[in-house]
C-alpha cells in the first residue's frame, strides 16, 4: 500500500508528534507513505476567508504534484488539509462553469481525479480493524478514552463521505479494537474553536474548556484527536483553561496514531510522547501500558 | 429602536448579487434560528446567524459587512449541516467576509482576524510553508499583544515543537505567481488588509488599557 | 355536408389579438363550409341560441366552434348541438384562444396561425362519425377500504341511504389513529368517547360487513362494476364462536411490546389490541406465538370454553363486486431516526406526539402518569419540540402536516392537567390555528396554563446526568436557549403509509412525490380522484384534523351514493375500437394499455375458417388515452372521435 503523503504545515512543527507517529505506524503495518516533493500550505482557513480562488489554487497545486508522483491517492494527517483538499477535489470536479479559474491560474487542466484519504480512513476501512487486531501486541486495557472528532472529520457530509455526521465511530472502533475504552459522550463533533487560537484565545478557552469537563465528567482519563489544531487547543491551553476557569484538569491528549503505535508495540520515544504540554506519561505508566520508572 | 429600514435599502441588490455569485438562495430562510441554537461561538456574537441571514434578506449590506458575527465565524460548519432548507450559512459567512475585505469594511472591534488571515497568507507567499514563530511574532507586534503566549514559548522551544528558521520550499516564484493570479482574478488589493490606521488606533487602545490597569 | 363554423370573441380575450371577423370570412371560403359567423360570447345563452337557429335555418350538419379549450366548454356545445337535432359527436373546437391569442402578441400572424387552426378542424370534422353514448350497470355496494374515523364516517353515510357498504381494515380492529388519542383539540373532548358510539353504529349497522385483519388482494374492472379480491388474514380465532370473554389471552404466557402503545406497554401473543376493540374479537400474533415457533403450548385454546381458537385456520379470499370505492387509508407518523441531532430515535426519553397521547391516556399502558419511559420517574420539565419531520426539505417533507401545532398545544395543557408541578416548553417557528376556535385554544394554553413557547427551531439533544439537554434559540429576543429537560416530546408530521403506493398501483389512481393520493382537482373535486368510481377521504389525500376527515368522508359517500342511485353510468364513447379484419393478434396492444381495458377474445373467423386471437377493448375501463393506437402495426385498433382518418385530414389540410 503505497500513498503520496500531505503532511501539512503543522506536521513539521507544533504537531510533529502526530508527523512521527503516524509514520512509525504506516511503517510498522507496512504502508508506505511518499511524501509530495515541495509542497505547499494548503491555505487552510486564512485563505477561504481571503481569497477564494487562493483557497482552491493551493491545494490544487498540491493536488497536481502528488499526480506527478504516480497514480497514488493522496493520503493526510491534518484534519483541515484533508477538508481543503477535499473541497477543492469536489469542486473542480462539480463546478464546470469556474474550474477555469482555477485552472488558469495553477496553469494546468484538473478535474478531480486524485482521491485524497484521511489517515483514519486508511487505517480502518483500507487497511482494515481485522488485520491491524492481528498486529496488536499490547492492548491498552483500563484506559478509558473520549473520542474527539473535530469538525472538519466529518462536515459537510457529501464531501468528506468519512463517517456518520452526528455519532461517528470510526476511531472509537479503533479504540475498541487496540484494547482501550471509549467512552459515549455527546460532545464528539462540538467545535473546540478552531483557528482562533492566537486571536481569539477567550473563545477556544471557554470551548475547549467545556469539551475537556464534558470529558471528564464521562469518566474518561484522556482525549484521542485527529486533527492538529484540536490537539493544541486542548492541550497547549489546558493551562490556561485552568487558570482562567479555577479547574484543576489533567486530561493528557492524545492522537490515535501514537495509541496505535502504543498497541502495536512501538516504544513510546518512537512516538513523541514526551513533546505534550500535558505529560501524559503518568497516566500511561499506571495503566501499564509503558514501563514504570 | 435598533435599525430604520427604508424601503430603497430592502430594494437594493445586495440580496441578489449575494445569491448569484454565491449560489446560495438565502431568500428560502425561514427563520427557524436552528443555525443560531447550535452555533459555538453564538455566545460573543453581536448578531446571531440568523439574525445576519434576516439582515442580507433585507438589504442591509454595511450592517451585516461590519458586524463582529461574520469574523466570529469559526467555519465549524454545524449550521450547514443542520439548516432544513439546506442553506450553506458557513459559504454565505465565507462570501461576507470576502466582501468585507474586498470593499474594505473591517470593524473597529474585530480586527485581529483579518489581520491574522494576511499575516498567514504573507507568510506563505513569502515561504510556501507557514513559519510559525513569524507568524506569532508579526501578529502579536501589529496586534499589540506583545507579550502573549510568552510562557508558553520556552516550553515549546524544548520540545522542539516550534522552528526557529523557516522551512523555503524550492519553486517559490512559481507560488508567488499563483498567488498574483488570485489577486487579480478576484479583484482584490491583497496588499490592502493591513490598514496602518487601524493597527495604530488598536496598539493605542492595548496600551492605554495597560496603563489603566496599572493604576 | 354542410358545416358551420362559429368564431368567438370571447370579450378581449381573443379578439384583442386574433381578427375575428377575417377569420369568419375566411372560414365561409373553406370546402364543405356552408355558413359562418362571429360572435361575442358563444358559450353564453345568446351564442348557443345563435348556433341552434343556424343550424335549423340552414339546415347544417357538422359544426365546428372556433374558441376557447374544450376541456372547458366542449361538454356545453355538444349538449347545445344535441338539443338542436345533430348528433352531439360531430361538433369539434378550434381552440384559438389558449392555444393563439393568449400565447401571441403579433396580431396579423396570430389571425393567420387562427385561420389555420380553423381549417385543420374543419378539415377533423368533415370525417367524424356519429357516436352514440355507451351505458354501464352499476353494481350496488359501496368498498370502503380502512376503517378509521374517515372510513367509518362514510360507511356510517352510505348505511344510512340504505345501500350495502363493505369495510375492509388492516388492523385486528377499526378505530385507526383517533382510538390512540386521549382527548382532542379544541374541546377536549374524550377521542374514545366521540368515537367509540360511531365504531358501535358501523358494527350493529346491518348494511355494513366489516371484514377486519383483512387486506385489498386485487382490483379489477371499472366504475360501476369493480372485482375486488379481499384477503381475510387468518386470526386462528373462529368469528362465529368466539364471544370475547377474554380467558385465552389471560392464559398466553408470550409478552411482546404492543404496537397500539407504540412500544411504551406490553401485549400477549393472543391479543386485543384494545379494551373497546370492534370487533371484541382477538387474533394470534404467528410471529411470536409459541405453538407456531416451536409446536408446544395452547394454553389459550385450552382455556377457551367456546372452543374458538382453532390453530389451523387459513387465510380466506372472497371476491365481490362494487359499484365504487372509497380509500380512506389515512396517515402514519413521521420516522424521526433520521434526526440524528436528536439521536437517532435512540434516546428513549425523546418521545413523539403520539407517544405522548398514549401515556396521557387514563387506559394507556401507564395509567395515564406522565413518565420517563427510561427509568419510570416522575416528570417536571417537558420540551415540545415542532416541525419535526414537517417543513424540512432537508431531512423530511416539504410540508406542513396541519395538525401538530394544536395538538402540542394540547399536551401542553393536558401536561399541566396531569402535574401540576411541571412546566412545558414549546418550540415552535410559527403558529398554524386555522380551524374553528382553535387560536382561542392556544392562546389559552399559552395564558392559563404557563406554557413558555420559544420561537426558534433546537439544533441538538444530547443525554447527560440523567437529564435530556436541549439546546434551542428564541429568535425573538435573538438568543440561545439550553433547557435540562425530563422528557422531549417531537410533534412529528403526518406522511403517507408505507404501502400508499402499492393500493394506488391495484386502483389505478395518482400519487404525488409524498405518495399522498392526488385528487382530481385541488380546488374543486378535492374528494375524487382523475378514475371514476374511486373517491378520496381523509389523510390519505393530505393530513387534515377530524372535523376535516369528517367532512371528506361525508362528500366522498355524497359521491358515491350519486353513482349507486343511478340505473346505469353513461360513459363516452370516445374510446378505442378494434378492426377484427385487421388485427394480427400480436397483443402489443393490450401490454401497452395503462388501464387493462384490452383483452384478448377469441372469434370465429370465417374467411379463414378458424378460431383465433383477437383484441377486445373492455369499453367501460378504456379512457380513451390512445397508447394503443401508437403500438398497433396494422392500424387495426382507432380511437373514436380521433381517428388516424380525422388525423391524417388535419395534417394534410395544413
Amino acid at each position: 500500500m503505497k500513498y503520496a503523503y500531505f503532511p501539512g504545515c503543522s506536521l513539521h512543527s507544533t504537531a510533529k508528534e502526530y508527523d512521527i507517529s503516524a509514520r512509525a505506524v504506516a511503517g510498522a503495518l507496512g504502508i508506505e507513505l511518499l511524501e509530495i516533493p515541495d509542497w505547499v500550505c494548503c491555505g487552510a482557513t486564512p485563505a477561504h476567508l481571503t481569497l477564494h480562488l487562493l483557497s482552491l489554487a493551493l491545494p490544487v497545486k498540491n493536488l497536481l504534484a502528488a499526480k506527478k508522483l504516480g497514480n497514488y491517492e493522496v493520503a493526510t494527517c491534518c484534519a483541515a488539509c484533508f477538508s481543503r483538499l477535499k473541497i477543492a477535489n469536489k469542486f473542480m470536479e462539480d463546478d464546470l462553469e469556474h474550474r477555469g479559474n482555477v485552472e488558469e491560474i495553477v496553469g494546468a487542466k484538473y478535474s478531480g481525479e486524485v482521491k485524497v484519504r484521511h489517515f483514519l480512513d486508511i487505517l480502518v476501512n483500507v487497511f482494515g480493524l481485522k488485520n491491524i487486531n492481528q498486529r496488536v501486541t499490547k492492548k491498552l486495557s483500563g484506559l478509558k478514552v473520549a473520542c474527539y472528532y473535530g469538525c472538519l472529520l466529518t462536515r459537510p457530509p457529501e464531501v468528506t463521505q468519512l463517517d456518520d455526521l452526528e455519532d461517528p465511530h470510526l476511531m472509537d472502533d479503533l479504540m475498541k479494537i487496540i484494547g482501550a475504552e471509549p467512552v459515549q459522550w455527546p460532545y464528539k463533533t462540538e467545535c473546540c474553536g478552531a483557528s482562533f487560537s492566537l486571536t481569539k484565545t477567550d473563545i477556544v478557552l471557554k470551548l475547549s474548556g467545556d469539551i475537556l469537563q464534558m470529558a471528564q465528567d464521562e469518566g474518561a482519563q484522556a482525549i484521542v484527536v485527529a486533527c492538529p489544531l484540536c490537539q493544541s487547543n486542548l492541550d497547549l491551553r489546558q493551562g490556561m483553561i485552568n487558570k482562567q476557569y479555577k479547574k484543576k484538569f489533567n486530561i493528557p491528549v492524545f492522537y490515535f496514531t501514537q495509541l496505535l503505535g502504543l498497541a502495536l508495540g512501538i516504544e513510546g520515544t518512537k512516538l513523541g510522547l514526551e513533546k505534550h504540554l500535558v505529560n501524559p506519561l503518568p497516566l500511561l505508566r499506571e495503566k501499564g501500558i509503558i514501563a514504570k520508572r | 429602536m435598533k435599525f430604520f429600514i427604508s424601503q430603497d435599502i430592502i430594494k437594493s441588490s445586495f440580496l441578489e448579487t449575494l445569491q448569484k455569485d454565491c449560489g446560495e438562495k438565502v431568500s428560502h430562510c425561514y427563520q427557524c434560528g436552528k443555525c443560531s441554537a447550535g452555533c459555538p461561538i453564538a455566545f460573543q456574537m453581536d448578531y446571531l446567524p440568523n439574525q445576519i441571514m434576516r439582515l442580507v434578506q433585507l438589504g442591509m449590506e454595511e450592517q451585516v459587512l461590519t458586524s463582529k458575527t461574520i469574523w466570529l465565524c469559526a467555519s465549524c460548519l454545524t449550521c450547514t449541516c443542520r439548516c432544513p432548507r439546506e442553506i450553506d450559512i458557513a459559504e454565505i459567512m465565507d462570501y461576507l467576509r470576502r466582501r468585507a475585505y474586498q470593499k474594505q469594511l473591517i470593524p473597529l472591534e474585530e480586527t485581529e482576524i483579518p489581520l491574522f488571515n494576511k499575516i498567514f497568507l504573507k507568510n506563505i507567499e513569502l515561504f510556501g510553508r507557514l513559519y510559525e514563530m513569524g507568524l506569532i511574532g508579526m501578529f502579536n507586534i501589529l496586534s499589540g499583544n506583545f507579550f502573549k503566549d510568552m510562557a508558553l514559548a520556552p516550553k515549546m522551544f524544548l520540545k522542539q515543537k516550534i522552528g526557529i528558521f523557516p522551512h523555503r520550499i524550492n519553486n517559490l516564484k512559481e507560488l508567488r505567481l499563483i498567488f498574483k493570479k488570485s489577486g487579480k482574478l478576484a479583484k482584490a488589493k491583497r496588499n490592502r488588509l493591513l490598514h496602518p490606521k487601524l493597527i495604530i488606533l488598536n496598539l493605542f487602545r492595548k496600551v492605554i488599557g495597560k496603563i489603566e490597569g496599572l493604576k | 355536408m354542410k358545416i358551420g363554423v362559429f368564431v368567438c370573441h370571447c370579450g378581449t380575450n381573443i379578439a384583442a389579438t386574433v381578427d375575428v371577423e377575417k377569420v369568419a370570412q375566411e372560414a365561409a371560403k373553406l370546402p364543405k363550409v356552408f355558413f359562418a359567423t362571429d360572435y361575442k360570447y358563444m358559450c353564453s345563452d345568446p351564442g348557443q341560441n345563435l348556433v341552434k337557429e343556424a343550424i335549423a335555418k340552414h339546415s347544417l350538419d357538422r359544426i365546428v366552434v372556433a374558441s376557447c379549450s374544450p376541456s372547458l366548454h366542449e361538454k356545453t356545445f355538444r349538449i347545445c348541438v344535441e338539443a338542436a337535432g345533430i348528433n352531439p359527436y360531430l361538433i369539434e373546437m378550434a381552440n384559438i384562444r389558449e392555444h393563439c391569442s393568449w400565447v401571441h402578441h403579433d396580431r396579423e400572424k396570430a389571425t393567420a396561425k387562427a385561420i389555420e387552426l380553423v381549417r385543420l378542424a374543419v378539415a377533423k370534422v368533415s370525417c367524424n362519425r356519429p357516436l352514440q353514448k355507451t351505458y354501464v350497470p352499476v353494481e350496488k355496494r359501496v368498498l370502503v377500504i380502512g376503517g378509521g374515523i374517515s372510513g367509518i364516517q362514510a360507511a356510517i353515510d352510505i348505511s344510512f341511504a340504505k345501500y350495502p357498504v363493505v369495510m375492509v381494515e388492516r388492523e385486528p380492529s377499526i378505530g385507526g389513529r383517533m382510538a390512540r388519542f386521549d382527548k382532542t383539540f379544541p374541546t377536549l373532548d374524550c377521542a374514545a368517547c366521540i368515537l367509540t358510539p360511531k365504531m358501535v353504529t358501523v358494527a350493529q349497522s346491518k348494511y355494513v360487513t366489516i371484514h377486519t385483519y383483512s387486506e385489498i388482494e386485487e382490483v379489477t374492472g371499472h366504475v360501476g362494476d369493480f372485482t375486488v379480491k379481499i384477503r381475510k388474514k387468518s386470526r386462528c380465532v373462529d368469528l362465529r364462536k368466539c364471544t370475547g370473554c377474554g380467558a385465552c389471552f389471560a392464559k398466553c404466557p408470550v409478552k411482546v411490546p404492543s404496537e397500539f402503545d407504540l412500544g411504551l406497554g406490553m401485549r400477549k401473543a393472543i391479543y386485543v389490541p384494545f379494551p373497546q376493540a370492534v370487533p371484541n374479537i382477538p387474533v394470534i400474533d404467528r410471529r411470536n406465538c409459541l405453538y407456531f415457533k416451536t409446536k408446544k403450548c395452547g394454553l389459550c385454546k385450552k382455556a377457551c370454553l367456546a372452543e374458538a381458537i382453532d390453530f389451523e385456520i387459513q387465510d380466506e379470499i372472497i371476491e365481490q363486486k362494487f359499484g365504487a370505492i372509497i380509500v380512506a387509508t389515512g396517515f402514519t407518523q413521521f420516522d424521526h431516526s433520521v434526526y440524528g441531532e436528536y439521536g437517532y430515535g435512540k434516546f428513549k426519553d425523546v418521545i413523539t406526539g403520539l407517544h405522548f397521547e398514549r401515556m396521557v391516556n387514563s387506559s394507556g399502558p401507564t395509567a395515564g402518569k406522565i413518565i420517563r419511559p427510561s427509568d419510570g420517574k416522575e416528570v417536571k420539565d417537558v420540551v415540545f419540540i415542532q416541525c419535526v419531520g414537517s417543513r424540512d426539505e432537508q431531512k423530511g417533507m416539504s410540508y406542513c402536516s396541519r395538525l401538530c401545532c394544536m395538538y402540542t398545544a394540547k399536551h401542553a395543557l393536558l401536561l399541566k392537567e396531569h402535574n401540576p408541578d411541571s412546566q412545558a416548553y414549546v418550540f415552535y417557528i410559527d403558529i398554524r390555528a386555522a380551524g374553528k376556535n382553535y387560536e382561542e385554544f392556544v392562546k389559552k394554553v399559552q395564558d392559563e396554563y404557563g406554557a413558555v413557547y420559544l420561537r426558534g427551531r433546537v439544533s441538538r439533544i444530547f443525554e447527560k446526568g440523567g437529564k435530556l439537554i436541549v439546546k434551542g434559540a428564541d429568535t425573538l429576543s435573538g438568543s440561545q436557549i439550553e433547557i435540562k429537560a425530563d422528557l422531549v416530546v417531537l410533534a412529528t408530521g403526518l406522511v403517507a403509509q408505507e404501502e400508499a403506493v402499492k393500493l394506488a398501483q391495484m386502483l389505478h389512481i395518482p400519487y404525488d412525490k409524498n405518495n399522498l393520493y392526488t385528487e382530481a382537482h385541488p380546488k374543486l373535486a378535492p374528494v375524487e380522484t382523475i378514475t371514476s368510481g374511486v373517491f378520496l377521504t381523509g389523510a390519505c389525500q393530505s393530513p387534515k384534523d377530524i372535523p376535516d376527515t369528517v367532512a371528506t368522508a361525508s362528500a366522498a359517500s355524497v359521491k358515491a351514493l350519486g353513482l349507486l342511485i343511478q340505473d346505469k353510468l353513461e360513459r363516452e364513447p370516445l374510446i378505442a375500437k378494434v378492426d377484427n379484419k385487421l388485427c394480427s393478434s400480436c397483443q402489443a396492444c393490450i401490454k401497452a394499455c395503462p388501464f387493462n381495458a384490452i383483452e384478448p377474445e377469441e372469434i370465429e373467423d370465417r374467411q379463414l375458417k378458424r378460431k383465433r386471437i383477437v383484441a377486445k377493448v373492455i369499453e367501460g375501463v378504456c379512457a380513451g388515452c390512445g397508447n394503443c393506437t401508437a403500438v398497433c402495426r396494422m392500424s387495426a385498433i382507432d380511437l373514436e372521435g380521433f381517428s388516424n382518418r380525422q388525423i391524417m385530414e388535419e395534417i394534410e389540410a395544413l
